[in-house]
């Protein structure tokens, strides 16, 4: 059946019969024509975005706590670009979008026409893939294989530039399923022989651990559960990445914390003294492995990636395994149970003693206060105050990120929204934003520093107007927090440009924006303050006034190794007997 | 030492790799890519080079499947074994690349290069010129009383090797292809 229409019928088509239900944008002169038929149709619902940035950060909010491609449309020329941070930070975080962009018509293409820009060069390093549609009648096709390509393999962004006059044109519409199969088909099946192999240095293994990562969330639910059942069934100790906090349960028995540079101590000990590292969907990134000559020594590393430029990257590993991290544990377990569930139970008493003993260091340790807000401590307020409705989280980048990943704790995948590889100030609040139109009754919170947070504040309009209630949860420090802390570490307490002069009233912004807030100082006011923030039928903004000077501790001093950290002055006798009374 | 055939998703080291990763040793490696031969895709393999600093010593690219639209890109790298082999990784991830094969690794190849050299001179020198081009069976394909410009094909040793001797007798240009190499056997 041939199906004639314009290319702006087509865009809205080939979206309905990808089941898109939610587009994040900003309408502008070269999208003009798609923008008329999104008027003209109830399927699909357009979010209106106050900055082209927030539009991919909310797309990738809605994509990471769905599973499902978030989908961005903006214009050519500026609207492309100022979309580019969003592109980079889904890039490597390897989040699946759908961006389509304006262009101006095929006829004006390199005459510098007004808002004009070279979108498919500017975007080539930062997608997965991009097009530029230069005949209506490729259009629907190209819209489906992008859709494949960003939620295949390793996910990723991907770009479809579509000329003014492509749209206005009248072409071929052919469905999903009318398109050839399209060559990028990685493969998902991990090969036996290693998986076996790999069974069977977890069933001698004296010290194992899982060090996972965004790759089981990526994956899908049933990694995680996969992942649960195999780390559960062998006693195996899991420690994750920044991305993959939530795939193993925080409330598991077999849980050891995050690892990396602002990661828990015994998860660190545990990665530098393991035998058997088993690297799942994590891609040792220099947050992880802090002095790559140093890291973990004595272990036999195997790494389950989709990406096989994902292996011997940075770390050289002994047993590589490239499938989808959902297909290779399936096989595992599998082979682990049919061999008879073995494992080196000997061994693994004796490495479960020294966790605990590593455990017993209370690397979190901080020392409260009566006076003023720890930020460690607003965050174990927050946690208690809202783990029983499974808040999803968002955050911002910093120091609070770091303290959040710490302090709250994620029982399920797709529940936790964060900036890790491009470390994206300003990524939180669309991101909530993208989280809560995905889920309109959950309890969405982010996680913020007032300056990042500042970044891209004009989104409250969007949350106001479509009834979005986040909750903006903001540590006010009045300070670049991880910059001011590098500052005083690493450049001799020359702050430089590291605090937040002239911020604004965030009570007044609130209601400038149309919603509610409050300031809370006091220790003594805080549940009250997160309750009413909570209980509020809308958006909110907490600025939770902090204190000023608090370091994020454990860390990894950049070029130190996992076993050289630094506990921080929390760790030191007199604050573990202070007066504080609420030591973690 | 069994070839390495990096296919899209397999491995990309094989258990019968024996070469050190942790080797420092900078080596040459030719690789072949065969990718659709679609707008940008050039850009797309020379963007992952210069983004993520590696070297190219030489790059061929021509369209060999008109019906197909498949294209061969021959290039000519450097770095140690782990670097040549994440190069390899990141040119597969590239999604319309099909293939790619390291030549250098996966048994013997014939490598060639078109060289087109511009020598000026007169007398004894226009005389000698001529005698080594014979000898290393360059055609002239373009004269003039005070000119020649010869046509070589070789190995790029063979034409660094025939620049050099030009160059005392009078070499004022020369243009090169670049390295275009295919494995031997069936």
């Amino acid at each position: 059946m041939s199906r004639q229409m314009t290319g702006a019928r087509m865009v809205i088509e080939a979206l309905r019969d990808q089941g898109v239900d939610t587009v994040f944008g900003y309408p502008g002169g070269a999208v003009l024509p798609i923008y008329d038929e999104i008027f003209q149709q109830n399927d699909i619902k357009h979010v209106l975005v106050r900055h082209e940035q927030g539009a991919v950060h909310m797309a990738e909010g809605y994509a990471r706590s769905t599973g499902k491609p978030g989908v961005v449309l903006v214009t050519s020329g500026p609207g492309a670009t100022n979309a580019v941070t969003g592109l980079t930070d889904a890039l490597l975080d390897s989040i699946p979008l759908v961006v389509l962009t304006g262009q101006v018509p095929t006829f004006l293409i390199g005459t510098d026409g007004f808002q004009e820009a070279d979108t498919i060069g500017i975007t080539r390093p930062c997608t997965k893939h991009n097009w530029l549609i230069k005949d209506t009648d490729e259009l629907a096709g190209t819209i489906h294989k992008a859709f494949h390509i960003a939620t295949s393999g390793r996910p990723g962004p991907v770009l479809i530039d579509i000329p003014k006059d492509v749209q206005f044109a009248t072409g071929e519409y052919v469905g999903p399923k009318q398109i050839e199969t399209p060559s990028y088909q990685p493969a998902k099946k991990g090969d036996l022989a290693a998986i076996t192999k790999l069974v069977e240095l977890m069933e001698k293994a004296e010290r194992p651990i899982f060090y996972t990562g965004g790759g089981v969330i990526n994956s899908g639910t049933a990694a995680s559960q996969l992942l649960r059942e195999l780390a559960d069934a062998t006693g195996f100790p899991v420690t994750s990445t920044l991305m993959g906090l939530g795939a193993y349960p925080a409330s598991g028995k077999r849980w050891i914390g995050m690892l990396g540079m602002h990661g828990l101590y015994e998860a660190n000990m545990a990665m530098h003294d393991c035998d058997l590292m088993i690297a799942v969907g994590a891609r040792f990134d220099d947050r992880i492995t802090g002095r790559v000559a140093d890291f973990s020594p004595g272990s036999v590393k195997a790494q389950i990636d989709i990406d096989p430029s994902s292996i011997n990257k940075i770390i050289h590993v002994d047993l590589p395994i490239v499938g989808d991290v959902g297909h290779v544990l399936e096989d595992m377990l599998k082979i682990w149970k049919a061999r008879g569930r073995k494992t080196n139970s000997a061994g693994l008493q004796q490495w479960w003693v020294q966790i605990e003993q590593w455990k017993a260091v209370n690397c979190l340790a901080y020392r409260n206060s009566e006076t003023v807000i720890k930020p460690q401590y607003a965050l174990q307020r927050l946690q208690a105050l809202t783990a029983a409705r499974k808040p999803y989280i968002a955050t911002e980048v910093g120091q609070h990120q770091m303290w959040a990943a710490q302090f709250l704790h994620f029982d399920d995948p797709n529940h936790w929204m964060t900036s890790g590889g491009l470390g994206t100030m300003g990524y939180g609040l669309p991101a909530s934003i993208g989280a809560q139109v995905a889920h309109p009754d959950a309890l969405v919170i982010n996680v913020a520093g007032e300056a990042s947070w500042l970044m891209n504040m004009q989104e409250m309009g969007t949350a106001v107007q479509f009834r979005a209630p986040v909750k903006q949860f903001i540590l006010n420090n009045e300070r670049l927090g991880m910059v001011r802390q590098w500052q005083q570490l690493l450049h001799g307490e020359r702050y430089s440009q590291s605090w937040s002069d002239s911020l604004p009233d965030f009570v007044k912004l609130a209601e400038a924006f149309g919603c509610r807030g409050r300031t809370v100082s006091d220790p003594a006011e805080l549940d009250d303050a997160i309750q009413e923030m909570l209980d509020y039928d809308g958006p909110f903004i907490l600025d939770v006034l902090i204190e000023k000077h608090e370091n994020c501790f454990p860390m990894i001093p950049s070029g130190k190794p996992h076993n050289e950290m630094l506990l921080g002055e929390a760790s030191t006798e007199g604050a573990i007997t202070g007066a504080g009374g609420a030591l973690v | 030492m069994a070839a390495l055939n990096i296919h899209k998703g397999a491995t990309s080291h094989s258990a019968y790799d024996l070469r050190d990763p942790h080797s420092q040793t900078i080596e040459s490696h030719t690789l072949a890519v065969l990718v659709d031969n679609e707008a940008g895709v050039l850009a797309r393999v020379i963007g992952l080079f210069s983004g993520r600093g590696y070297n190219i010593d030489s790059l061929t690219v021509a369209e060999v499947d008109h019906s197909g639209h498949r294209s061969r890109i021959t290039i000519v790298t450097r770095g140690t074994p782990s670097v040549i082999e994440q190069i390899k990784a990141q040119l597969g991830r590239i999604v319309p690349v099909h293939e790619v094969h390291d030549l250098t690794v996966e048994g013997p190849s014939v490598e060639r290069e078109l060289g087109l050299f511009k020598v000026s001179g007169k007398g004894e020198k226009r005389v000698e010129a001529l005698r080594i081009a014979e000898i290393f069976r360059a055609s002239v394909v373009d004269s003039t009383l005070e000119s020649f410009v010869f046509e070589i094909t070789g190995t790029p040793e063979k034409l660094d090797a025939f620049a050099d001797l030009m160059r005392p007798l009078g070499l004022s240009d020369q243009a090169r292809t670049g390295v275009a190499a295919l494995a031997r056997g069936a």
